[in-house]
């Protein structure tokens, strides 16, 4: 064998071997992130179910549950019913020059009603809720898991998977529904006062003109979808405080990501949520 | 507080050995707490290693040892925060490693336990911290409440703090309200987590005195977890020296102080 043959077998033995490490790096890179989102599943499910364990044994917590509806409720309303009523002008404002432009003009109340009550009201309230009671939990509940408070708790032989985390789901579900009526009552009124201030038309007229032909499970079904964006919001909430690690850089982060996955999970929720909706109330 | 003469004689720990003084069991009552053979692992560090020990009622263990050796997890490992990968942990007699959830909150009740940074609820006063328990565990009208939590915070000089929440307070004030609400239940064990650290000499003596106080008007089991030699001085029977996961030697200071082993020697030099 000549000593350029020599070489050139070194060298596809030297490829081979870097060919080798690249896909392991790359395969390792890639199943690090799979295995990261595992795991995080996973001890999801494990929280789920000690915060369902502790649910059904007594004590009920329903001092700690009124706080927290009030927390999450009579506080987030001012910020909620604002979005909904910025949502109703622009949808009204945005709506009218569509609809004259396909002479549907007579359409508008309508259109502005069944896009607030089908699926901005209720994603609005959603997405509110996660960035203001998301980044709430998941701050205040990181905050004590990193000063021992929630050993504290537990030291002293009292659930903190009831005491915590139930109490903040639950009004996150109570408190959903009616936070969303609550948007949705305010985009219809800004909605009519958009539409009114273009060409007069009386409240009981825009009413009457929207919810023609509606039914009661156009409203019940995307009203209550709100109920499981609830229970995203306080279950990813919960569960991100209390996994917090790290000092404050850690509650930090813990706040972040109680908004991005609550905020990410609740779209997601609502596509499927919709199609199911579509499937059974047609 | 037991005297001297009472106390363990030195011992060098063997791995499984019992190193339980005689008079862990005075008063004809059984040990508050046995620890056998506990191991505890996070990831490739060994934390614990097959630690034993005993502690009787009315008897104060101080655990010394340098930082990350395993004492605060010793800790959590007794009051059943973190689960020991084997071993078993007997307190009043019962085993509360494979206990339900319901049967270690029975046990919690019967335990205070003092954080390192004394983990007051910030979110309530300094009553309200120290009513928790009471609130919790208690059949107490709202009256007797108010009643017991200012016995409890005169009994730390604090009751005149009532109203304060815990970010108004100092350090050593919020050590103080922490051991208040560790006392509440009346606890037949006591656990502090570095009760002197991060204060000033003068408060450090202060809340020494303080324990010793609660040592003589109650016959509590205590674990001091500290790295104040001073402290473990002044208010343990006994001292046990944590090194490398395990209890390399127990007897009273002045035992220690005397040993022959390097790592005690060196130890114990720092702070002589």
């Amino acid at each position: 064998m000549s000593h350029n043959a020599k070489i050139s077998r070194l060298w596809v033995g030297h490829d081979a071997l870097q060919g080798t490490s690249l896909v392991q790096s790359s395969l390792a890179s890639l199943w690090s992130p799979i295995n990261g989102f595992l795991e995080w599943f996973g001890e999801l499910g494990i929280f789920v179910w000690q915060v369902m364990r502790a649910t059904v044994r007594r004590p009920f917590e329903g001092r700690e549950l009124i706080r927290q509806l009030d927390e999450v409720g009579s506080k987030s309303l001012p910020m909620v019913a604002m979005a909904g009523a910025a949502i109703g002008a622009v949808l009204a404002l945005e709506s009218r020059h569509s609809l004259i432009r396909f002479g549907a003009k007579a359409m508008l109340p309508a259109a502005i009603v069944f896009a607030i009550i089908h699926e901005t009201g209720p994603v609005v309230t959603g997405l509110v809720v996660s960035g203001r009671v998301g980044a709430g939990i998941g701050a205040e509940l990181g905050s004590m898991k990193v000063t021992e408070q929630i050993d504290a708790i537990e030291a002293s032989g009292v659930n903190p998977y009831k005491l915590l985390a139930f109490t903040r789901i639950a009004a996150c579900v109570l408190m959903l529904p009616l936070l969303t009526l609550a948007a949705d009552f305010a985009g219809v009124m800004t909605g009519w006062i958009a539409t009114a201030l273009a060409e007069p038309i009386s409240f009981q007229k825009f009413l009457h003109a929207g919810f023609a032909g509606a039914s009661f499970s156009d409203f019940l079904a995307p009203t209550f979808r709100t109920t499981v964006f609830g229970l995203i919001i306080g279950v990813i909430a919960c569960f991100q405080g209390m996994r917090s690690q790290g000092g404050t850089e850690g509650v930090g982060r813990s706040a972040t990501s109680s908004v991005v996955l609550s905020s990410l999970f609740v779209m997601l929720a609502d596509v499927i949520l919709t199609k199911l909706i579509l499937v059974f109330f047609p | 507080m037991m005297n001297s003469n009472q106390s363990a004689t030195l011992q060098v720990a063997g791995s499984g050995a019992n190193h339980a003084p005689e008079n862990t069991e005075r008063n004809g009552a059984g040990p508050a707490m046995v620890l056998r053979g506990l191991h505890k692992t996070f990831e490739a560090q060994v934390v614990l290693n097959g630690v034993d020990l005993t502690v009787g009622s009315g008897e104060t263990l101080a655990v010394l040892g340098r930082s990350g050796t395993g004492k605060s997890v010793l800790l959590k490992l007794i009051v059943g925060l973190q689960k020991p990968d084997s071993g078993s942990i007997l307190i009043h007699g019962q085993e509360i490693t494979n206990s339900n959830l319901e049967a270690v909150n029975e046990i919690r009740k019967t335990i205070g336990f003092l954080f390192q940074n004394a983990a007051l609820y910030d979110s309530l006063t300094v009553e309200e911290n120290v009513a928790f328990p009471l609130r919790r565990h208690t059949k107490m009208s709202a009256s007797e409440r108010a009643d017991r939590v200012k016995e409890l915070l005169a009994g730390v000089g604090m009751e005149n703090e009532l109203n304060k929440m815990p970010t108004e307070l100092s350090g050593g004030m919020q050590k103080r309200v922490g051991l208040a609400r560790a006392l509440a239940l009346e606890p037949g064990i006591l656990l502090l987590d570095e009760p002197t650290a991060g204060l000033d000499p003068i408060t450090s003596r202060e809340i020494d005195e303080l324990i010793l106080k609660l040592q003589e008007e109650r016959d509590v089991a205590s674990i001091v977890v500290t790295h104040d030699l001073h402290s473990a001085k002044t208010i343990a029977d006994r001292i046990v020296l944590l090194h490398e996961g395990n209890a390399v030697i127990e007897g009273t200071f002045e035992e220690l102080e005397r040993s022959d082993d390097k790592f005690v020697a060196e130890f114990f030099k720092r702070d002589s």
